[in-house]
């Protein structure tokens, strides 16, 4: 269990991000910096939480896929698009800065990682 | 070829990520002399929407130029290094006209005489409403919607194929291989097949290079674009476009050119490995499906990272449709706003342009208002924590009537004198309407789609008939 005083980090403090499109969908591939805090981030940074964190745009489900060898997740986040790239009236058709946005996700900051043996 | 990890190898740079990228990138891999096979990856989903635009104009139209035109800054080094061999889906939408308009270009180079494939097969516009009336199922593979509604407006439709006839072409000699619509990673994957000969149910191998080719297929996002420390690439003016050197068990390294500019990390790569996906322990492509959840990554020096462990199950035996139809007019027109209160005042103009198009008698079937600066780009997520001096306000429409667009594109103009003050950029003239396309994906038995290939020498493809 993470205490509930720990304090909170955006999620580019723990992971740097990716993100695209296929169709409607946006997927948006997060991998920890540290490999150490990869648990961490798989108890907090759950599906639920990055729905909640792009709901106000109007977003579908949201599925998360782990990649435990590279440290990674994928998030595939439906009706992220408004119509997808060549329908979609947004500036962001393809769904290319939901990646860097969603690095301001705030978390509970992981346990101190030990730096010396 | 032998490389550290003392097996044969084969060298595969891609020099193309979408059409429009970096026209000197791929001639930078060819000079490098670091390659034995230059792939060119030019389409992209949207990428059939223009095509389409383009065949529908003049028939001989609706390949990716670009290519042709790259194939004149090489032909010198093509004929240097006599072993090149190059493998692109640059025939788009028409790969029958780029390749005659490809083998002109190299017979006028003095490489008459090489064999240059043409592989198409894929469009499957045609048949679409036989399909449809005998009952294939053609629904949205996404929403579950279908076909029927929008059967009547399709301007583009091309099974993705797959790896099997690009090495089948190369076997039979092709030099240059120009294809349709294929799946990215095929365009790795064939190559390595033909050169080691690798059996079709030789699923470890023939996922180890689907792999590579998914990670070099974007061109520069391998080999330090799009990385997050991007204040910390060396020389990005001069990055390099990926190298995977695919060894015969199907493992791979990825690496640029010698003193490009860019990076290889194995966090970078990683970005890479999971961009555009969906569930990674099932990548399908026409040959394997790919489970990436396998996979390793090892820097192995500097700017190079070693890939292995990749595993893949037999294909689905369906194929992906993937499908473009005229969706109606479009239009999209910004303007700056400046002043202290300017996420109110853009977004009031935004309405008073809108409610003008609404008086003039067109309800439009959408429209859209944004206010970038005012963290509009994913609207309501990131709190704004000051109020921006300065926004652009973009208001962009979509309706089936083209004189409801164009109304529209009239619109913005009229805010010079009659909108709010501290308003700017009109200088760059009034929107113009374009026409909307909206993309259908479906899946079908690969059973339904055969592969076509012609192979001849350039100087036959010059003088073939514009019409099969």
């Amino acid at each position: 269990m993470i205490p509930e005083d720990r304090p909170i980090v955006p999620l580019g403090d723990l992971a740097h991000t990716r993100s695209g499109d296929k169709g409607n969908r946006s997927n948006i591939g997060v991998v920890a910096t540290d490999a150490r805090h990869y648990d961490h981030l798989r108890a907090c940074l759950t599906a639920e939480a990055v729905a909640a964190f792009f709901a106000p745009m109007g977003i579908g489900q949201v599925v998360r896929y782990e990649l435990p060898r590279i440290h990674a997740f994928n998030f595939v986040i439906e009706q992220a698009l408004a119509g997808g790239a060549s329908r979609s009236l947004r500036l962001d058709t393809q769904g290319k800065a939901l990646g860097t946005i969603l690095l301001e996700l705030p978390l509970p900051a992981p346990d101190p990682v030990e730096t010396s043996p | 070829m032998m490389s550290d990890t003392s097996q044969p190898t084969i060298r595969i740079g891609n020099g193309a990520g979408f059409w429009g990228d970096n026209l000197d990138a791929p001639v930078a891999l060819v000079k490098s002399g670091e390659i034995d096979v230059l792939t060119l990856e030019y389409l992209a989903e949207l990428t059939l929407a223009i095509l389409a635009h383009q065949r529908s104009k003049d028939p001989g139209a609706g390949y990716v130029n670009d290519f042709p035109e790259l194939l004149e800054r090489i032909a010198q080094e093509m004929i240097s290094q006599g072993d090149l061999r190059i493998v692109t889906n640059a025939g788009g939408l028409n790969p029958r006209a780029c390749a005659r308009r490809c083998g002109a270009i190299l017979d006028h180079a003095n490489l008459g005489h090489i064999p240059v494939a043409m592989m198409d097969g894929d469009d499957v516009l045609p048949r679409l409403a036989t399909w449809s009336a005998e009952g294939v199922d053609l629904s949205h593979m996404e929403t579950g919607q279908p076909i029927a509604s929008v059967l009547d407006r399709f301007v583009s439709a091309n099974a993705y194929l797959g790896a099997r006839p690009i090495a089948e072409a190369m076997g039979q000699g092709g030099k240059v291989v120009i294809t349709g619509r294929v799946a990215d990673a095929s365009l790795t994957l064939g190559p390595a097949a033909a050169h080691f000969g690798w059996d079709w149910d030789d699923l470890p191998r023939l996922a180890g290079a689907s792999v590579a080719g998914h990670l070099i297929e974007c061109g520069a996002q391998v080999t330090g674009g799009l990385w997050s420390g991007w204040d910390d690439v060396a020389d990005p003016a001069g990055i390099g476009y990926p190298i995977a050197t695919v060894a015969a068990d199907g493992s791979s390294t990825i690496k640029k050119p010698e003193g490009s500019g860019g990076l290889v990390t194995v966090a970078n790569v990683a970005e890479q490995l999971v961009y555009e996906i969906d569930d990674p322990s099932c990548y399908r492509t026409p040959d394997v499906d790919v489970d990436l959840t396998t996979v390793e990554l090892i820097q192995d020096g500097e700017d190079r990272v070693r890939v292995r462990g990749a595993t893949g199950r037999g294909p689905s035996g369906k194929l992906k449709v993937a499908a473009v139809y005229r969706d109606g007019w479009t239009a999209s027109g910004m303007v700056a706003v400046v002043g202290r209160n300017a996420e109110d005042k853009a977004r009031a103009a935004g309405r008073l342009v809108l409610e003008r198009v609404k008086r003039a008698g067109f309800d439009l079937a959408d429209s859209l208002v944004e206010c970038l600066g005012a963290n509009d780009v994913a609207p309501g997520v990131v709190p704004l924590l000051h109020a921006p001096y300065e926004v652009v306000l973009r208001i962009s429409v979509r309706d089936p009537r083209r004189v409801a667009v164009e109304r529209f594109c009239r619109e913005i103009a009229p805010l010079i004198t009659a909108g709010p003050p501290g308003i700017a950029g009109y200088a760059s003239g009034r929107p113009s309407a374009r026409p909307a396309f909206a993309y259908w994906a479906a899946l079908i038995d690969a059973s339904l789609v055969s592969p076509r290939l012609d192979v001849r020498t350039a100087a036959e493809w010059a003088n073939v008939e514009a019409r099969p």
